[in-house]
C-alpha cells in the first residue's frame, strides 16, 4: 500500500503544477470579478436612482403631483404627465411606421428575395444602418422632415426618427422568426396549390407571429428610452402642455429626464430620478411582456 | 366525345387563368415588400445626402442642391480649417473658430478611457461565461447583462453625474488631494465603458463558443489547465471575433450621445487630461441644437458638418467590423 | 365500371366522364384503363448532376402506384416532378414530358400553382399548419376560393381520412396537439379536401409507429377507390401490401422496372430488381 503510494509519487515527481495552478487561480478570480462587475454596476445604478428618488421624497417632492402635473419652473409643482403622454404618442406612431417597414422588409428578404447583388446590398446596408449612431437619425429627421418638409419639431417627426432607428432591430428579429418556421409547412402549403403570398399570409406569418411580436416589443423598449434623436428633432424641454395630436410639439420621458438632470438645481435631479423610475418601469414591463409572449408560444418551434 | 371533355376540363383547370388573380396579388405584394426593403437602403442614402447637402452650406453658404442648380456660393469656412483647426467656437459672435479637432479629441479621449473599462472587463466576462460559469450561473448572469445593455443611455448619464463623479471618483481620488470637477471626461467615459461591457462580452462569447470542441478537448487531453486552454487556445482561436466585438464597441462609444452630453462637459478642449471637461462631436450636437441660432446660419449648419464627420467615422468603423467579422466566419467554415 | 359508384362521380366529376367513356386512350399501356399520368423520357438535373435517368411510364387511374428503391435513387425526385414541387429547388431542370390527362405539365401555359390544386401531396414528416384542425383541412378549399359549405367539405375529408371520429369534438383545437399518426392523417385530409384526383405521398408512414402505419395503409387502400395514389416508400413490404403497381428505381435515378406489384415481387424481369427485393443489394 505505502509502496504503491511512493511509486505514484515518483511517477509524477517531474510534474510541477504549482505555478500553473496559482496563475490559473488568479485568472479564474479575475474573470469572476469581471463578470460580477457588470452585476454590481447594475445594482449600484438602480440603488443610486432609488436613493436619489428617496431623497427627493424626503425633501417633499410629491409623487402624485409628479405623475399628474406638467413640467414647471418650481420643482415642487413640476410633473411628468406631458412627457408621459408625449412618449405614448411617439410609441403609437413608431409602432405603425417601424412594424410596416421592418416586417415587410424581413418578409421580402426571407421569402422572396433572390440571391443576387441587390439582395446582398440590402443586407449589407442593414448591418450598416444598425451601427449608425442614434443622434444621426435625429439629424436626418431634422434636415428632411422638420426643416425641408416644414413639418416642424412635432411628434410625427420624432416618431419617424425613432422608427427608422429601430427598423434594423425589428428586421433582424423578424428574419429570425421567419427562419424558425419549418420548411415543411411552406412546402405543404405550396403543394396545396397556394401562391407564395397565400403561403406567407396564411401559414408562415401566423407561425412566426410570436417571434416577430417579441422582437418588435423589444425594439420599442429600446425606442422609448432614446433621447438624442428627439433632442435633434427639437423637443420642448420643459413641457407645460399635454400634446393632443401628432402635429403637436412635445416632450418625451427621456428628454424631460435629460433636462432635469442637466439643470444645476439639485431638486430637479430628484425629479429626474422619479422620471427614470417611471421610464424603467415602462421599459421593463415591455421587456417582460415580450419574454412572456416568447415563452407562451415557444412550442410552435 | 365524353372522355375528351373530361380531360379537357382538367387541362383547362391547369392551364387557364384560374389562379391569375392570386398570382397578380402575389406579384403586387412582392413589389410592395421590395419597396419596404428599398426604403431601408434609401434611408442610408437619405442620411448621407441630407448631411452632405446641409454640410455644404456650412462651408459655402448655399446648399449643395442650390450649388448644383447653378447658385452662387461664397466660402464661409474652409474645409482645411474644419479638418485641421484646433479651436472650436462656432457661437463666438466676433471671432468664431471652426476647427473640429477639439471635438475629435474629446471623442477620442472618451473612447480610449471607455475602452480601458469595457475591453478587459468585457473580455474577461466572456471568458468566464464560456469556460468557468456553471449553467446555473449563466442563467442568472446572461439576463443581467442583457438588462445592463437595455438601460437607456440617459440613465447612464444620470448615473455618471449622480454617482460616478461625486461618490466613486471623489471617494477614490479625493484622499490623494485630486480635485474632481462636477463635469469631467473620466466619469462619462466610465459610464460609456459600463454601457459597452455587455456588447463586448456577448459578441466575444459568441466567438469563443464558435471555437471547435475538438481544439479545446485536444488541449485538455494534452494536460492543459483551464487557464492554459483559455489563454493558449480559446482566445487566440477566437481573436478576430473578439476584435470585431471591440470595433463594434468603439463604434458605439463614438456615437454615444446622452452620457457625454450630460457628464463630460461643454468645453471643446483639446486635452488629454481625463479630469478635464471635454466636448465630443455628439455632445456638441445636442448642446448646439438647443441653442437659438437660425436655420441656415453658419453655427446652425455646423451641426450637419459635425454630423457628417460622425457618420463617416462610424461608417468606417462599421465597414471594418464587417470585414473582420466575415474573415472570422471563414475561419470555421 | 364507374357507373356503379355514384359517390365517386359526386366527388370527382372530372374523372366521371373519362371513366364512363369506354374509349381506350391513345397512348395508355393497358387497354382497359385510363392513363392519368404519362411520363415520356422525363429527366431531371440538379445543376449538372443528373438525378433522374429518362423515365417513361404510364400511371393508370384509381390505382396505387408504389415507388421503391434505395435512398438517393430518385424516388422523391420523380414524385416531386408530378406536381412540379421541383420548381422550388434552385438549379433544378426537367427535360422530357409528363402528361396529365394528355397535357404536358411542363408546357409553358401550365400554371404550377393551379396544377397543385389538382394534385394533392402528403409529405414524409407530418406538416400540419399551426392552426386549428378545422382550418388545416379547410386550407385548400379556402385558398382556392371555394368556401361554400366548408363544414361539409371538412367533415367529408376528415371522414375519408378516418380521423373524424377522433377529432369531431375538438375541431377548434390546435392541430399541433394531435399525435404524430393523427397529424399525418390530418395532412391526408388536408390533401384530399379540395378533391384533387391524384394524391402523391412521400414516405407518409416513415415517421410513424407501427400502429399508426397500419392505419395509414388501410386508409391508402380506401383512398384508391376514389383517387389515383402515387406513393414513395422505402418499405418493400408496404409496397407489396398496398400497391397495384410498383416502380423500382435503382441507384443513379434509373427506372429499372415498372409492372404490376404481384409480378414485380413474384418474378421480376431484371436481376438487379430481384437482388434488391430479396435484400442482396441496396
Amino acid at each position: 500500500m505505502s509502496a504503491e503510494t511512493a511509486e505514484e509519487q515518483d511517477l509524477f515527481e517531474d510534474v510541477d503544477l504549482r505555478g500553473i495552478k496559482i496563475r490559473g487561480w488568479l485568472f479564474h478570480a479575475f474573470c469572476l470579478v469581471a463578470a460580477l462587475f457588470g452585476v454590481v454596476m447594475l445594482a449600484m445604478l438602480i440603488l443610486d436612482v432609488l436613493w436619489e428618488a428617496l431623497v427627493g421624497f424626503a425633501i417633499g417632492l410629491d409623487p402624485i403631483t409628479f405623475l399628474t402635473s406638467t413640467a414647471h419652473r418650481d420643482p415642487f409643482s413640476a410633473g411628468f404627465i406631458a412627457a408621459i403622454v408625449g412618449s405614448i404618442w411617439l410609441m403609437v406612431f413608431t409602432v405603425i411606421f417601424s412594424m410596416a417597414l421592418g416586417i415587410g422588409t424581413a418578409i421580402y428578404l426571407e421569402e422572396y428575395a433572390p440571391d443576387n447583388r441587390v439582395t446582398r446590398l440590402i443586407e449589407a446596408n442593414l448591418t450598416n444602418l444598425a451601427g449608425v449612431p442614434s443622434v444621426v437619425y435625429g439629424l436626418l429627421a431634422l434636415a428632411v422632415f422638420v426643416n425641408a418638409m416644414r413639418l416642424g419639431p412635432v411628434i410625427l417627426a420624432g416618431a419617424i426618427a425613432l422608427a427608422l432607428l429601430v427598423v434594423p432591430i425589428i428586421i433582424v428579429a423578424s428574419q429570425e422568426a421567419l427562419r424558425g418556421v419549418p420548411d415543411g409547412m411552406r412546402q405543404g402549403s405550396a403543394a396545396a396549390g397556394a401562391t407564395q403570398w397565400q403561403t406567407i399570409r396564411q401559414v408562415v406569418l401566423p407561425a412566426a407571429f410570436p417571434g416577430i411580436m417579441t422582437g418588435t416589443i423589444l425594439a420599442l423598449a429600446r425606442a422609448v428610452g432614446e433621447t438624442a434623436p428627439l433632442l435633434m428633432v427639437g423637443v420642448v424641454l420643459e413641457s407645460g402642455l399635454i400634446p393632443g395630436d401628432p402635429f403637436s410639439r412635445f416632450a418625451a420621458m427621456p428628454t424631460e429626464i435629460y433636462y432635469w438632470a442637466f439643470r444645476p438645481v439639485t431638486e430637479f435631479h430628484h425629479l429626474a430620478a422619479y422620471g427614470i423610475i417611471v421610464l424603467l418601469t415602462v421599459m421593463f414591463s415591455m421587456i417582460a411582456s415580450a419574454v412572456y409572449i416568447r415563452n407562451r408560444y415557444e412550442r410552435i418551434r | 366525345m365524353a372522355a375528351e371533355d373530361g380531360s379537357q376540363s382538367t387541362v383547362d383547370a391547369i392551364t387557364g387563368d384560374v389562379t391569375a388573380a392570386d398570382r397578380r396579388r402575389n406579384r403586387r405584394v412582392r413589389r410592395l415588400l421590395f419597396g419596404c426593403a428599398a426604403i431601408t437602403v434609401l434611408t442610408t442614402v437619405a442620411i448621407f445626402f441630407a448631411l452632405l447637402d446641409n454640410a455644404f452650406s456650412f462651408f459655402y453658404e448655399i446648399r449643395l442642391y442650390e450649388f448644383l442648380l447653378g447658385g452662387e456660393f461664397s466660402q464661409r469656412v474652409s474645409v482645411w480649417e474644419f479638418v485641421a483647426g484646433t479651436q472650436w467656437y462656432p457661437n463666438h459672435g466676433i471671432a468664431p473658430a471652426f476647427g473640429i479637432l477639439p471635438l475629435l479629441a474629446g471623442t477620442f479621449l472618451i473612447v480610449v478611457l471607455a475602452a480601458f473599462v469595457a475591453i478587459p472587463i468585457g473580455t474577461a466576462t466572456a471568458v468566464y461565461l464560456s469556460l468557468y460559469a456553471s449553467p446555473r450561473t449563466r442563467a442568472y448572469l446572461k439576463p443581467t447583462l442583457e438588462i445592463l445593455a437595455g438601460i437607456p443611455t440617459i440613465v447612464y448619464g444620470f448615473f455618471a453625474i449622480s454617482f460616478i463623479t461625486p461618490v466613486l471618483l471623489r471617494g477614490l481620488l479625493g484622499p490623494f488631494g485630486i480635485e474632481v470637477g462636477r463635469l469631467n471626461a473620466l466619469s462619462a467615459a466610465i459610464a460609456v465603458g459600463i454601457m459597452t461591457i455587455p456588447m463586448v462580452a456577448s459578441i466575444s462569447e459568441d466567438a469563443m463558443a464558435a471555437v471547435p470542441d475538438g481544439l479545446t478537448h485536444g488541449a485538455y487531453a494534452m494536460g492543459a489547465s483551464k487557464y492554459q486552454v483559455a489563454i493558449g487556445i480559446v482566445i487566440p482561436a477566437s481573436l478576430s471575433g473578439i476584435l470585431a466585438a471591440y470595433i463594434l464597441a468603439v463604434s458605439r462609444a463614438i456615437g454615444e450621445t446622452m452620457i457625454v452630453a450630460l457628464a463630460a462637459g461643454h468645453s471643446p478642449n483639446l486635452t488629454s487630461d481625463p479630469l478635464a471637461e471635454v466636448q465630443t462631436m455628439t455632445a456638441f450636437m445636442v448642446h448646439q441644437v438647443r441653442g437659438t441660432s437660425a436655420v441656415g446660419s453658419v453655427e446652425y449648419q455646423s451641426l450637419f458638418a459635425v454630423g457628417l464627420a460622425l457618420f463617416l467615422i462610424t461608417l468606417a468603423a462599421n465597414l471594418l467590423n464587417d470585414y473582420v467579422k466575415r474573415r472570422y466566419r471563414e475561419e470555421y467554415r | 365500371m364507374a357507373t356503379s359508384e355514384p359517390t365517386v362521380d359526386d366527388l370527382a366529376p372530372t374523372l366521371e366522364t373519362n371513366v364512363a367513356a369506354d374509349e381506350p386512350p391513345a397512348d395508355a399501356g393497358e387497354a382497359s384503363e385510363e392513363t392519368v399520368l404519362h411520363a415520356s423520357d422525363l429527366t431531371v438535373y440538379y445543376g449538372t448532376e443528373q438525378a433522374l435517368q429518362p423515365v417513361t411510364a404510364a400511371l393508370p387511374e384509381r390505382e396505387v402506384t408504389a415507388i421503391i428503391g434505395p435512398s438517393g435513387c430518385g424516388k422523391s425526385t420523380f414524385l416531386r416532378c408530378i406536381n412540379r414541387m421541383n420548381d422550388q429547388i434552385d438549379g433544378c431542370r426537367v427535360e422530357g414530358k409528363l402528361r396529365f390527362y394528355g397535357k404536358n405539365i411542363y408546357d409553358n401555359d401550365v400554371d404550377p400553382v393551379a396544377l397543385r390544386r389538382k394534385i394533392g401531396m402528403v409529405f414524409q414528416k407530418p406538416n400540419p399548419f399551426p392552426k386549428s384542425i378545422y382550418d388545416n383541412v379547410a386550407y385548400g378549399p379556402r385558398i382556392q376560393g371555394c368556401d361554400d359549405d366548408l363544414d361539409a367539405t371538412v367533415e367529408s375529408a376528415l371522414r375519408r381520412a378516418a380521423l373524424w371520429e377522433e377529432v369531431s369534438d375538438r375541431l377548434d383545437e390546435s392541430a399541433l396537439d394531435l399525435s404524430g399518426g393523427q397529424q399525418q392523417r390530418l395532412c391526408i385530409a388536408r390533401a384530399i379536401a379540395p378533391d384533387p384526383g391524384v394524391i402523391l405521398m412521400d414516405e407518409p408512414a416513415s415517421a410513424l409507429d407501427p400502429i399508426a402505419t397500419t392505419k395509414i395503409e388501410d386508409l391508402i387502400e380506401e383512398l384508391a377507390e376514389e383517387y389515383t395514389v402515387v406513393i414513395v416508400t422505402h418499405n418493400m413490404q408496404q409496397a407489396a401490401r398496398i400497391s397495384d403497381r410498383t416502380m423500382v428505381f435503382l441507384t443513379g435515378g434509373e427506372l429499372v422496372e415498372f409492372d404490376r406489384t404481384a409480378k414485380i415481387f413474384a418474378e421480376p424481369e431484371d436481376q438487379r430488381v430481384e437482388d434488391y427485393i430479396t435484400g442482396k443489394f441496396g
